[in-house]
């Protein structure tokens, strides 16, 4: 203090109050910490699309991918009365009332009806839950896209995965229901019904990763996908036949215009498994009576194919996605 | 000593539409002519960041800094150019984005802390340091939407910490909470740093670039302006201020504030403030307060019918919402109590200096009665003014400080 130096300043009393200081050395850059030269890895940030980084980078998120499809089967029936039962109680009420629609409303004489319908309903719901929540799930999700940098396919193929977890919830309802009705599947088809299986999820995730990157340029898209999905129904044989369809186009000669559609081939593939056995004989047989070797030979095409749709998509989805941000 | 990040001529262009088209109608009706107007947010940026550093990214509203992280961070990508990242990047660019007010706070750390990148294994593993880091333990069960905005926010953070980035990406996150929940934001930020990890933080508060920053890039419509220690790079930034069209928050020497603020009370009152003008003491055309500059309200009104023990008053607040100082001339100190017969008045409030540091700040006037309680006319806010320090000093007020040496005893020899 200036003041003190000459003795002749005035005496600064003490705040009694103040605390004594104490001095923390700082703490040292602990082992394992950044500071090491340890090489890290490095990503990098440009307009261009790279398909074996993004692959990896989905790889590497697959455990969000289970935190996002949980998120989604929680949030959905939160808040209602039965929770989490609805998960098991909606497709039941669902095949009920087509149940009751197709045995009593429009009959058609098919032994064990519900059966065959439930057989059919099982990849088509896979395939259209998938496409119905994926196209607007980028819109929806625009305060994660906005904000957080993850792979953003990951919000569609999460959504992809959550109707594969329904698929599952639905099949433990058809267990019971073969249980009731005393009906066994046909096991030697159960590789062939796996494979469409496969096949099922990676169209309905080619196509949720496509549409979801579409939706949010061309809006439209969300609205339109109802509308070709209630359509798209009444494709493959689910509610009809096959043999009505089948006898009719190959007539003309043409029946493999009704394989172009791939969901044809796997919603037989897996009637033919489930169904297989109690199909009548004598009667009008709603089935082909294709050979193994036929259903393996189609769904490795319909699988092809769908690969190579679903690196499409990815590639599509890329090259659009460093926009996101901004359109959203 | 490794390079963190590396920006390589990165520029970004925004597509401004005048008009948006979304739906498949408006596509196809304005097919190949929908007006827009091409916007460089970024033009050539270029720039390194060592490991271990923490470089601020300092710039106007509107300059591209934002932008710029978010290309770091790969939420946006440039439209040319390309960026190297070294290391597990987590950004901060909002707290809790996407919280899912459904779930509970333990669903939503899982959820957030695996978006950000973290290991599921690595989640449940400090799981507990998150949420007493944001001292939710009570609650951390409860459903998201029951959350105060600071609880909200308090657990975006502690997740976002928590994460253990090599590259940390804040984006003007650290005003957040309570004063102590910040100082613990700030302890946690110096943390990282001792730990050698990587900090990018974007904001346009030259204080916070002085605390923690190492190197400052100044961003000016979307050009790098300087790279530089804080204390330069702060100048530059000024300078950038002062040449560009500056929003200008308060009024300049000759212009009236009349315009803009808004007249409160009713004609029919007995008093009526009919205008307001704050002048500073700098050069004429400057747009904001240097510490230590004086600063002049000018408050005009209409007395309508005779008035008894009348006194003025002022409030300045601080731009969180913190009150600076509050007065009125019945106190004490001034001691001016007025009759007032019915006319126009002019009463000026003069502050012969601020010792304010950097920020922006409002002043209320009212006229009211000097036995308190009741309040004649009140004009809010009466004047907003920034404070712009020149020096290196952080804090909010300006104290007069020397530091003198001296030896209190020599070691013998």
């Amino acid at each position: 203090m200036a003041e003190g130096d000459g003795g002749g300043g005035r005496e600064w009393p003490l705040l009694a109050n103040v605390q004594e200081m104490t001095v923390t050395p700082t703490a040292p850059v602990g082992p394992g910490s950044p500071g090491d030269d340890r090489l890290l890895p490095s990503r990098v940030v440009s307009a261009k699309v790279r398909l074996r980084p993004r692959l990896v980078e989905i790889w590497q998120s697959r455990e969000l991918i289970v935190f996002l499809i949980r998120k989604e089967l929680k949030v959905r029936y939160k808040n209602s009365v039965l929770g989490f039962l609805w998960s098991f109680l909606n497709p039941a009420l669902i095949l009920g009332v087509y149940y009751v629609v197709f045995k009593y409303f429009l009959p058609n004489h098919l032994l064990y009806f519900a059966i065959y319908l439930f057989a059919g309903l099982l990849p088509w719901n896979l395939f259209n839950n998938s496409l119905l929540s994926s196209a607007g799930v980028l819109v929806a999700h625009a305060g994660i896209v906005k904000k957080v940098s993850f792979p953003r396919e990951i919000l569609a193929l999460a959504q992809v995965g959550t109707a594969i977890c329904y698929f599952f919830f639905q099949t433990c309802i058809m267990v019971v229901f073969l249980a009731g009705f005393q009906v066994l599947p046909d096991w030697k088809y159960l590789p062939i019904a796996l494979l469409a299986l496969i096949c099922d999820i990676v169209l309905s995730a080619a196509l949720a990763v496509f549409l979801s990157a579409v939706n949010v340029y061309l809006r439209d898209v969300q609205h339109l996908i109802e509308v070709a999905l209630v359509a798209l129904f009444f494709s493959p044989p689910i509610v009809y036949p096959f043999s009505t369809v089948g006898q009719k186009l190959s007539h003309h000669g043409i029946l493999w215009v009704y394989f172009l559609n791939p969901l044809v081939a796997i919603v037989l593939s897996f009637q033919r498994f489930i169904y297989g056995h109690v199909a009548p004989h004598d009667s009008p047989n709603p089935l082909p009576s294709y050979s193994e070797e036929w259903y393996v030979i189609v769904l490795g095409i319909v699988l092809a194919v769908s690969l190579v749709l679903f690196l499409l998509a990815m590639l599509i989805f890329g090259r659009v996605e460093g926009n996101f941000a901004e359109e959203l | 000593m490794q390079t963190a990040i590396d920006v390589q001529t990165v520029s970004k262009r925004f597509r401004l539409y005048k008009e948006k088209y979304t739906s498949l109608k408006e596509r196809v009706l304005h097919a190949g002519r929908v007006p827009f107007e091409d916007f460089w947010a970024l033009k050539d940026v270029e720039f390194e960041v060592q490991t271990g550093e923490t470089v601020g990214i300092l710039g106007r509203n509107g300059s591209g800094k934002s932008t710029l992280l978010k290309c770091v961070a790969g939420i946006l990508q440039p439209t040319s150019g390309q960026i190297v990242v070294r290391g597990h990047v987590a950004a901060m660019l909002e707290l809790g984005a996407g919280f899912q007010p459904e779930l509970s706070g333990r669903d939503n750390v899982f959820l957030n802390a695996s978006l950000l990148g973290l290991p599921r294994r690595e989640i449940e593993r400090r799981f507990d340091d998150i949420v007493a880091f944001a001292e939710l333990e009570e609650f951390i069960d409860n459903q998201v939407r029951f959350y105060s905005s600071g609880m909200y926010v308090r657990l975006g953070f502690a997740v976002a910490v928590n994460v253990e980035p090599d590259v940390l990406l804040i984006d003007e996150v650290l005003a957040v909470g309570d004063e102590r929940f910040q100082q613990k934001c700030m302890e946690r930020v110096h943390q990282f740093q001792r730990e050698g990890r990587t900090i990018v933080v974007v904001s346009h508060s030259a204080d916070v670039m002085r605390q923690i920053c190492d190197r400052v890039v100044v961003i000016e419509d979307g050009k790098v302006v300087t790279v530089a220690p804080p204390g330069e790079a702060i100048r530059a930034f000024r300078d950038c201020l002062l040449a560009g069209e500056v929003p200008v928050a308060l009024p300049p020497e000759e212009q009236d504030a009349a315009g803009t603020t808004e007249v409160i009370g009713q004609p029919e009152r007995r008093v009526v403030i009919t205008d307001a003008a704050a002048r500073h003491s700098g050069p004429p055309g400057r747009s904001f307060l240097v510490p230590g500059d004086s600063l002049r309200l000018e408050i005009r009104f209409q007395v309508n019918e005779p008035l008894m023990n009348v006194a003025f008053g002022c409030e300045v607040f601080a731009a969180n919402g913190g009150l600076i100082f509050n007065c009125d001339s019945a106190m004490a100190e001034i001691h001016q109590i007025h009759d007032l017969e019915p006319g126009l008045f002019r009463v000026e409030f003069d502050f012969d200096q601020l010792p304010l540091l950097d920020g922006a700040y409002t002043v209320n006037a009212r006229i009211q009665d000097a036995g308190g309680g009741v309040v004649h006319a009140r004009l809010e806010p009466a004047a907003t003014f920034e404070i712009v320090n020149p020096g290196q000093a952080t804090g909010a007020v300006a104290l007069p400080l020397r530091i003198e040496l001296s030896a209190v005893s020599a070691v013998a020899g």
